[in-house]
Parts: structure tokens; sequence; C-alpha cells
């Protein structure tokens, strides 16, 4: 640790206001990148599922038709 | 599986999506684990620079988001060619899926740089070499977003794309090389293929684990990006219609 205490840490030696801001914005970006990705994964699925279920539906009507 | 077995299986979307749902979390896994390693350590035990002292430490962020943002953009060259003389499926979708990627990278890429050159060099901003040509590299990938928007058929707005993708990567040149070729505050690369690092293993070994990490976030949305645009595009087929009712039985 190059830092004697948790002040010294967040103070950055005086340049704590940039680096704090550099690293907010590259973790800011991964946490909207990695769950934008699993949210896309479960939209499409819910898509398949709707698309699936109202195929099944259309299917069961059609064998009832005289 | 000879080479050319590969290659013509890599083109095939169904036997990707089936290959990669492991690749995928171990990718996302790596790259969160690598980052995280790697920013507490460039934050608290990487000793501080000489001259610059603790703003030294944003390069640990710095430096892999402006490797991903050329990596991503070099792909998408790549992507271009396969798509212009192949005609692959696959590097439409690689095309069409990581243009947001790119771009946000870059965006990071100038943005720490900003942050790191007010300090260091007293301005946020100034219009060299590399942050011009990091700019236009930005602003390429707001073109490839806008020209497929453009474009309504979609084989068309891929070919076009490709073109631009293409002819885009003159670009990347320009930005590694901006440093020697034009007098700058930027400074120079970091790391180079053919010699050692001119800072200490303690401050470039950070560094190394967050560019390492860099990749495998790069990675992990290349598949993940893939494996979406397949089911999407391939909602029809009979296999991604059999994993849909698996996944509901879950």
């Amino acid at each position: 640790m190059m830092f004697d205490d948790w002040q010294a840490f967040i103070a950055m030696g005086g340049h704590g206001l940039y680096v704090w801001m550099a690293y907010s914005a590259a973790v800011a970006l991964l946490i909207a990148n990695l769950s934008g990705l699993r949210a896309e994964r479960r939209r499409i699925r819910r898509q398949l599922h709707d698309q699936l279920r109202s195929r099944a539906e259309e299917g069961s009507d059609a064998s009832q038709a005289p | 599986m000879t080479l050319k077995e590969f290659w013509h299986r890599l083109g095939s979307p169904k036997w990707f999506y089936q290959m990669s749902g492991r690749w995928q979390s171990i990718l996302a896994a790596l790259a969160v684990l690598l980052i995280v390693a790697g920013m507490i350590w460039g934050l608290a035990f990487a000793p501080p620079d000489y001259q610059q002292g603790n703003s030294f430490r944003i390069i640990y962020v710095h430096v892999p988001a402006a490797i991903l943002a050329q990596s991503v953009y070099l792909a998408l060259g790549a992507a271009g060619v396969l798509l212009l003389v192949w005609r692959m499926k696959m590097a439409q979708l690689v095309l069409e899926n990581l243009v947001g990627f790119g771009a946000w990278m870059t965006a990071l890429a100038l943005f720490t740089g900003a942050v790191w050159g007010k300090p260091t060099w007293g301005t946020w901003w100034v219009f060299d070499g590399r942050t011009t040509s990091t700019l236009l590299l930005l602003f390429l990938y707001f073109g490839l977003y806008a020209l497929r928007r453009a474009i309504p058929a979609r084989e068309a707005a891929g070919r076009a794309c490709a073109l631009l993708a293409v002819v885009g990567v003159i670009n990347i040149p320009v930005i590694k090389y901006s440093v020697e070729w034009w007098t700058t505050l930027h400074q120079g690369a970091t790391f180079k293929l053919t010699e050692a690092p001119a800072m200490p293993a303690s401050m470039w070994a950070p560094l190394l684990v967050n560019v390492l990490g860099a990749y495998c976030l790069f990675a992990a949305n290349v598949v993940a990006k893939l494996r979406t645009a397949i089911l999407r595009q391939e909602r029809g087929a009979a296999w991604v219609r059999e994993w849909a009712l698996r996944e509901s039985t879950r």
C-alpha cells in the first residue's frame, strides 16, 4: 500500500478529483456494458417465448377449425 | 477438425451459438476479475510517478480503453474484409453489433485522457496528432452507426459499412505513430514489442493486467453480441425454437 491512511488514498496527493473521475467513469462503463449484455439476452429470450406461445395458440386454433 | 473445417463452422451461426455459451461466462468473469485486480493494484500498490505523482494512476484505465478503441476498430475492418470478399454471415453480425462498444471505449479513452491532461499538461484538451486522430476514430464509429441506420436494406447497409470500416483502418497507424510524427504533449507508447518498457515492473505490471482484462471484456462482448444477434436472426429456425422451449422448461 502506497498510502498511509484512507484520507491520503482518497486525496491522491491533491490529484484525487482527476484520478477518481477517470476510475469512476471506467467502472460505470464496465457495469453498464455487462448489465446491458445481460438485459439484451433476457429481452430476446422473452421475445422468443412470446412468439412461440402465440404460434402454439394459433396452431391449436387451426386444428379446431372444421 | 482441420483448419478449413473450423473456418467453415465459424461461419455457421448455429455451430457458433452451441459452442459459445461457456466461452461467454468464462470471458466475462475473467474480465471482471482482471480489471478489478488491476485497478486496485494500480490505485493502491503501484508507486507514484516521480514527476506526475498520483495522477499517473489514470494510465491504468486510459491505456486499456485506448487500446480497445483501436482494436475494436481493427476488428471491424477485418470483419469488413470478410464480408466484402467472402460474404461471411458472422462478419456482418460483428460489423452490426460492435460499433457501440468501440465508440464507448473511444469516448472513455478521450475522457480519461482529458482528465489526465488537466493536472499533467495544464489543459483538458489540445488539438495535436494523438488527440485529433482519436477524435476522428470516435467520428468514424459515429459514421458507421449512422450509415447502417441510413440504409434500410440490410445487405446494402452491411456492404457500405464494411467499406467505411476498411477505409477507416488507415486512421489506426496514424493514431499509433502520431506521437512520433508530430510534436506533441502526449507521451510515447508504454508497451513496445521491440524494447522493454521505460517504467519499472511495479508500474507496468498492473497495466498489463488491465490490458488483458480489457481484451477479455472485448472478447466477452463479441461472443455475447453475436449470440443475441444469432437468436434474433435465426428465430424461425428449428434449433432456435428448440432452444427456447428447453430454456422455458428450466
